[in-house]
Formats: C-alpha cells, sequence, structure tokens
C-alpha cells in the first residue's frame, strides 16, 4: 500500500503533561479502581453495620486523637503538594526539589499517628466483623499511604539526580501529586467512617 | 533547514524501504531467550497471552470430559466424589478466569493498538508483567491440581463452605490468591487497553470513527476497573478470614455469609459481560467483511454496548434469588435481568439487518457467528426465564442452569471468539487457515454443543442437581445423561479438529497477504504479520471506514523520530494529534517484577509476614524497572 502524506507531526512537543500525558490517564484509571476499592470497604462497613445489634461489636468507640492529628496533618499537605505541583508544571527545579522533601516528611509523619491508631481503634481484627472490617480500611489506606511515600521518595532521589531536570519528570511529579491528593481524599470518608459513625 | 539537519533523525524524506529498515531497528526485540523475556511487543505479548489461554482451554476441556465420563451412567466409580469436586471447580475456574477474560483481553491487547493506528499499546512494560503473572497464576493452579491439592470448593467458592472451619488445609486459600494474580493481570490490560483507546488513536479517529470492536474492548476494560476490585476484595478477606482470623464471613462473630455472595457476584454478573462484550465487538466487525455491506446501526450498536455495560451492574442479585432476600429487592432485580435484553435485542437486530441487506458469504467465521446468533439467543430465553424468581426458585442449582449458562458463555462468547481466529489468523501469523477444516470443526462444534447442552435443561427440569458426582440408577437421568456424554465426544472431536487445523495453518498454511477478507479497519492496513513497528508511517482517519480495500493509497502523518520508540498522542474526542511520545524499550525487569510479585502472594498464603517481607523484592524490581537508563525515548 502506498502512503499519501496529508499531516506532518515533526513540530509537536516530545511529551504531553496534564491531559496530553498517558500516564496521568493511567493514574486517574488506578485512582478509579483504587476508589472502588475503597467504596466496596466502606459498602461493607455499612452492611455489617447493618446486621449488628448494636455497632461498634463489643468495643468502645475508637479514641480520637491519633486519628484526628493524622487527619489534620493530611489534610494540612494539601498545600505544599499543590505547590510543588505547581512548581512542577512551571519547571522550577529547585522549589520541586523543597517540595518533594516537604513532601516526603508529610508522608512519613502521618505513618507515625498511623501506627497509634491501630490499639486505638480498642478492638482486635479477629474479635469480630466489626474488628475485621475496621482493621481492614486502615490497613488498606495504610498501604496507600506507604505506595505513595516510597513513589514520592524515589521521585526525590530522582530529582537529585541528573535525570531530574526533564519535561518527563515533571510530568511525573505532577502525577504523583495528583495522587496523594487521591490518598487525602479518599482518607475523609473513611475517616468518618471509622471514628465519627460508631458515635452517631 | 540547517537545523533539521542536526536534529535527530526523522522520518520526513526517506524511501520506504529505508524507513523499514530504520524502524525495524528500533522497534524489534533482540534475540536470544532473555530478548524473548524482555519483549514488550503488544503483538507478541497479545500471541504468548493467546496460546496460553487456548492451552487453558484444552486442559478445562479435558476436565469435562472427565466429568462426563464420570457421569455417563450411575453409580458410576471413575472418579472419586473428592476428585470430581476438585475437577468442578477447577474446570469453571479456569474457563472463566485462566481462559475467558484473559483470552479476550489478550485479543483487544492485539487488536486495538492496530486498529486505532498506533505502534504498541499504551505501558508495554506493563502488559508483559502482565503476561507473567497470569501465567504463573495459571500454572499455580495446575500445580495444585497435578498435587491432589486443587480448591474443591466450587468456582464461586461460597462461604461458609470455603471458610476456615469447613475447608482446613490450603486448597481455597490457594483458589483465592489464584484470584489475585488473574485479577492484577485483567486489572493491568484493562488501563493499557482504556489509555491506548483514549490517547492513541491515529488522528482523525474521532470517537464516532471508532471501529466497534475497539468499543466493546473499551467497554469490558471499564467493567473489568469496575468490577474486579470486588472480587479481589473478596478473596482477599476470604484469605483473611482464613489465615489470620478476621470474622467477615462468621456469623457467629458478627459476620456474614451473604456478604461473600454480594461481592463475588457484584463482579461475577459483569464478569459475563466482560466475556460478552469482546464478542459483540467481533461479531460486528467480522460480519460486514462477508456479507459486502457496512454494519448497519453503528451508532445503535456502540450506545448498546455502553448500555448493557452499565445495566450489568444492577443484576448481580438475580444469583441470589434462593437465598431470601426481600420481595422488593427481587422485584428489582428481576426487572433489571429483563432490561439488559433490550440492548441485546438491538445488537441481534443490527446484526440480522446487516445480514438482510447483504450477500453473506458462508466462510468459517461466518459459520461461527451464524451459530453465535442462533444459539445465544437461545441461552438469552433462557436468560429472561430465570430472572422470574419463582421459575429461578424451581431450576435453580439444577443443570437447567449449567445448560442456560453454557449457552451464554460458549454460545456467547467461544462462537465468536472461534470466528475472530479464524478471522484474524492470517493477520497474526501471516497464513490462513484452512476452509475445509474450519467447517468441518463448525459443525462439529455446533451439533455437539447443540446435542450436549440441550438434554441438560431437560436434565436440569427433572431435577437434576449440579455438582453431584453420581446418582442412583432409580432416577431418570441415566440415558438422557449417557446421551449428553456421547455427544460430548463430538463436540470435542470439533474442538480438536479446530486446534488441529490452527497448528497445521500456523505451520504451512498458505501465505495470507495483507488484507484476505477485503476489510477496511485499519489493522488491513499493515502486513501480516505487521512488522514490530506495525505501521510504517501512523495512518490519518478521515472516514467510518479508515480506507478501501479497492484504494491502494493510505492517509498518514510524518514527522516522527526513527532512532527511538516514538508513537503519537491525540486529544481524546476528536484524535487531533498533541504529542510525541516515547513508546517503553523492551526490558526484563517486568519480568523480575512478576516474579518479585508472586513469591510474595505465594508466601502470604504460608505466613503472613510475608506481605512485609516480600513487598521489598518487589518495590526493589519497580524501582529497576521506572529508574532512566538515558535512553532516547526518555528525552522530553
Amino acid at each position: 500500500m502506498k502512503d499519501l502524506v496529508v499531516l506532518d507531526v515533526s513540530k509537536l512537543p516530545l511529551h504531553g503533561t496534564g491531559m496530553a500525558s498517558p500516564t496521568w490517564w493511567a493514574t486517574c484509571t488506578f485512582m478509579l479502581i483504587e476508589g472502588m476499592g475503597f467504596g466496596l470497604a466502606i459498602a461493607v462497613y455499612f452492611y455489617l453495620m447493618s446486621l449488628a445489634p448494636q455497632w461498634p461489636i463489643g468495643a468502645p468507640p475508637p479514641d480520637l486523637f491519633a486519628g484526628a492529628c493524622l487527619t489534620v496533618l493530611l489534610v494540612a499537605s494539601i498545600i505544599p503538594n499543590i505547590l510543588v505541583s505547581r512548581w512542577a508544571r512551571r519547571r522550577e527545579l529547585k522549589k520541586v526539589k523543597i517540595g518533594l522533601l516537604i513532601m516526603s516528611f508529610f508522608g512519613i509523619v502521618p505513618l507515625v499517628f498511623r501506627i497509634f491508631e491501630f490499639p486505638a481503634l480498642n478492638v482486635s481484627w479477629d474479635d469480630n466483623a466489626y474488628g475485621s472490617i475496621v482493621w481492614t480500611i486502615l490497613g488498606l489506606h495504610t498501604t496507600h499511604i506507604l505506595t505513595d511515600l516510597v513513589d514520592t521518595l524515589v521521585l526525590t532521589a530522582l530529582m537529585f539526580s541528573r535525570h531530574g531536570d526533564n519535561t518527563r519528570r515533571y510530568g511525573d511529579v505532577e502525577d504523583n501529586c495528583l495522587y496523594w491528593n487521591f490518598v487525602v481524599i479518599a482518607w475523609l470518608p473513611l475517616y468518618g467512617c471509622l471514628y465519627w459513625v460508631p458515635r452517631l | 533547514m540547517q537545523e533539521e539537519q542536526s536534529g535527530p533523525p526523522m522520518d520526513t524524506d526517506l524511501d520506504d524501504r529505508e524507513l523499514e529498515s530504520r524502524l525495524a531497528k528500533t522497534w524489534s526485540t533482540r534475540p536470544g531467550f532473555w530478548g524473548k523475556i524482555a519483549c514488550v511487543d503488544h503483538k507478541v505479548v497479545a500471541r504468548r497471552y493467546i496460546f496460553t489461554a487456548f492451552v487453558f482451554l484444552m486442559l478445562g476441556g479435558l476436565l469435562s470430559l472427565a466429568m462426563r465420563l464420570q457421569l455417563s451412567q450411575p453409580e458410576a466409580r471413575f472418579i472419586s466424589p473428592d476428585r470430581y469436586n476438585q475437577i468442578f471447580t477447577m474446570h469453571g475456574t479456569n474457563m472463566m478466569f485462566l481462559f475467558a477474560v484473559p483470552v479476550m483481553e489478550a485479543m483487544a491487547a492485539y487488536l486495538v493498538p492496530l486498529m486505532v493506528g498506533t505502534r504498541n499499546i499504551a505501558f508495554p512494560r506493563l502488559n508483559a508483567f502482565s503476561y507473567w503473572i497470569f501465567l504463573i497464576g495459571g500454572l499455580l493452579l495446575w500445580l495444585a491440581f497435578a498435587l491432589d491439592a486443587a480448591p474443591d470448593v466450587g468456582w464461586f467458592a461460597y462461604v461458609p463452605l470455603s471458610g476456615p472451619q469447613y475447608s482446613p488445609g490450603k486448597r481455597t486459600d490457594l483458589w483465592a490468591q489464584m484470584i489475585t494474580f488473574t485479577e492484577l493481570s485483567a486489572l493491568a490490560v484493562a488501563v493499557e487497553v482504556v489509555v491506548t483507546v483514549f490517547k492513541q488513536r491515529a488522528p482523525g479517529m474521532s470517537l464516532d470513527r471508532i471501529p466497534v470492536l475497539v468499543w466493546a474492548m473499551l467497554v469490558m476494560s471499564f467493567l473489568v476497573i469496575l468490577a474486579m476490585p470486588a472480587i479481589m476484595f473478596g478473596s482477599s478477606t476470604l484469605i483473611l478470614d482464613r489465615l489470620v482470623g478476621t470474622q467477615f464471613y462468621n456469623p457467629a462473630e458478627g459476620g456474614d455469609a451473604l456478604l461473600w455472595q454480594h461481592l463475588f457476584w457484584f463482579f461475577g454478573h459483569p464478569e459475563v459481560y466482560i466475556v460478552f462484550l469482546p464478542a459483540v465487538g467481533m461479531v460486528s466487525t467480522i460480519l460486514p467483511a462477508f456479507v459486502g455491506r457496512p454494519l448497519y446501526g453503528y451508532m445503535l450498536l456502540v450506545m448498546a454496548l455502553i448500555t448493557t455495560g452499565i445495566l450489568s451492574f444492577g443484576l448481580w442479585v438475580h444469583h441470589m434469588f434462593t437465598v431470601g432476600l426481600p420481595r422488593l429487592g427481587e422485584s428489582f432485580f428481576t426487572a433489571s435481568s429483563m432490561a439488559i435484553a433490550v440492548p441485546a435485542g438491538i445488537q441481534i437486530f443490527c446484526w440480522l439487518a446487516t445480514l438482510w441487506a447483504g450477500k453473506p458469504v458462508y466462510k468459517t467465521p461466518l459459520l461461527f457467528i451464524l451459530g453465535f446468533i442462533f444459539t445465544f439467543v437461545m441461552g438469552g430465553m433462557t436468560g429472561v426465564m430465570v430472572a422470574s424468581v419463582p421459575f429461578d426458585t424451581q431450576v435453580h442449582d439444577t443443570y437447567f442452569v449449567v445448560a442456560h449458562f453454557h449457552y451464554v458463555l460458549i454460545g456467547g462468547a467461544v462462537f465468536p471468539l472461534i470466528a475472530a481466529i479464524y478471522y484474524w489468523f492470517p493477520k497474526m501469523t501471516g497464513r490462513m487457515m484452512s476452509e475445509r477444516l474450519g467447517r468441518w470443526s463448525f459443525w462439529l462444534i455446533f451439533i455437539g454443543f447443540h446435542l450436549t447442552f440441550f438434554p441438560m435443561h431437560i436434565l436440569g427440569l427433572w431435577g437434576m442437581p449440579r455438582r453431584v458426582y453420581t446418582y442412583q440408577p432409580e432416577l431418570p437421568w441415566a440415558s438422557l445423561n449417557l446421551f449428553v456424554s456421547l455427544s460430548s465426544l463430538i463436540l470435542a472431536s470439533g474442538f480438536l479438529i479446530f486446534f488441529i487445523d490452527a497448528i497445521k495453518s500456523w505451520r504451512s498454511g498458505p501465505p495470507a497477504g495483507a488484507n484476505p477478507w477485503n476489510a477496511s479497519t485499519l489493522e488491513w492496513a499493515t502486513s501480516s504479520p505487521p512488522p514490530p513497528y506495525n505501521f510504517r508511517r501512523i495512518p490519518v482517519v478521515s472516514a467510518r471506514d479508515p480506507f478501501s480495500p479497492g484504494n491502494d493509497e493510505l492517509t498518514v502523518a510524518t514527522g516522527l523520530r526513527t532512532d527511538r520508540r516514538e508513537v503519537l498522542v491525540t486529544t481524546i474526542v476528536e484524535a487531533l494529534p498533541e504529542a510525541r511520545e516515547s513508546s517503553a524499550t523492551d526490558s526484563v525487569w517486568p519480568f523480575w517484577a512478576a516474579i518479585a510479585t508472586s513469591i510474595m502472594l505465594i508466601w502470604s498464603i504460608f505466613s503472613p509476614w510475608a506481605v512485609v517481607w516480600g513487598s521489598i523484592p518487589i518495590a526493589v524490581a519497580l524501582i529497576g524497572w521506572f529508574w532512566p537508563k538515558g535512553e532516547a525515548e526518555d528525552e522530553s
């Protein structure tokens, strides 16, 4: 078959950002998968609650302190997160490096509070179905903080390496920020379920 | 001009032969064992996927013959009750998780990039990773079977039977972890297909010009994305109940057995459409080539695909009509189960209209499509019957249901799939399959299928339950069972001829040429089999049929680099060019990541600490995978 050239694309950029980037779309798709997972966890929580004669089953509601501190931290982390994303879009390498260090910090410190959240649930995973679902929800969300933290740490190392100053890397930073926003926003309904629904 | 000469090598101003040799150098896989392991070409990976899935089909088929042997007479003693439980569990699990879903996704991974006119699937390394995960998950299950440790709790592993109390040992854990393997690989391919369709379509291929098959694969991928998390959540909580003592499914501690059924069928019903919608796409694509006229009702078909996809999430409770749910709930799910017959009906009428107005040429692919329409309509009618609660209560867990779902799954998905293999085999291998053997295999499969499965409706109405390893001679089922068992040999011989035809044609079939069926979708605009880079230049599309078979010219774009793997990224609605994006090079890291993931998943059956320690090698492999190697592909 003969080719009839009707279009020249040589002037196009070598990498698109935002909606022009396949990675951005893949990140959204993964958020859809994981959002579905969180949604199911919440559905199971309410399903079990609807069956139980009293809720929580055989335990006082979780202690509030550790969870509240973590939630404040996560919500506060949105501000530097958005800033890092903005700097990455403007390709400001020095600011991005500092911002990623800050975001690494905001990934590690919540984990410290998270360690205290598990005992604060006042129930063990194998006590009853209530214990099982709250431990699962907390565990599932912890996995998300952990994976995003590892991602952030690797990206930070990358931005300090010779590969850093590259549109592709800035795109990765933006996608990582997008994903962190998801991790934070997904936490809010989970937080409501874990700490406040038992107090209703 | 000065600037262009000093820049990287482009495909502009190169003659075809020179361009092809440069692209081949950039896109080819290195030879040798590690070259094959590292390969990320979507066609190679998809071919492996399809081949592996058909091996699993064959193994699953052998299991069904073993069951038919056992049931051919009352009180037979060929297979022990325990082994029989393993066999029917393996048959269902294998056919759904290791054959039906993977083979449909593999067809998507092969065809979608070609049909949208791009050079590789989005995230080709993820694609390679997903294949290794699928392969290892399948081997895990079959190895368990070989060691007499296969799951024995049915393909949907209902609790409490599958819980820690009634299924001690590792059999059910192996089932649950196999689910994790296959769902992981399915989700990975779904993400790739979505992004390929959204962002890598040829310039000009706006939403209303996307081939129906690509639409079908897109909807299927969204179903995978939205449905699979439910089964992953289910199998993970089941394994937690079994291994670390959570109480999700233990009613004594506030858990609930029906929760499992909800989670399973919230996945399990869309699963049927995950398998069926690609078949709709295949039929709609193949039909026009054999009736000599364009498909009737493109818009209707696409709308029906999307509607089916959405409605498929509102049907799951019809699998649970006999568990004692509120009357209102049952009525709702009866209505929604009947409603889904509407888009299915629209599809059937569009195909009939296409056939009616055309001049059908009865080659093998068309025969299988006609067989599909006939069989699927029958399966759909029994589907409408079991959507009614009183009727379902009567036939639940009997052979009537076995007959029904084999009509919709084999009739609705396997027939179109075989049609698709006959149709695209020339593209995948460069060789034609035999028309003579194709006809033999069609008639043996079609007649064998109906003789095998139609009597099961009657057996079911006569009260024969599913999943029994034998029955007593006083029951009136013996002669019909013997008839079914003998008929299954006809069905099996049809499949055997199909496999023989495929192997023979692969080795020595007549050369196919680029476009043996005079079709007008883009995969036929390149050679058979396509080169590693798929298209010499990226096609530019200006109509729903990207090119007409009679015309020897293809409108294309230039301006891509030849020294690195480059694809064109376009906008989501109108497919206007946005960027020249690089496509990942071959890498062994996906393979190592799959090995590390498999070690963690299998180890975790034996110790929960595997999740902690096993994650470290996974992280290492993933970092190795993503860390830039300073290639041209990393430039931006």
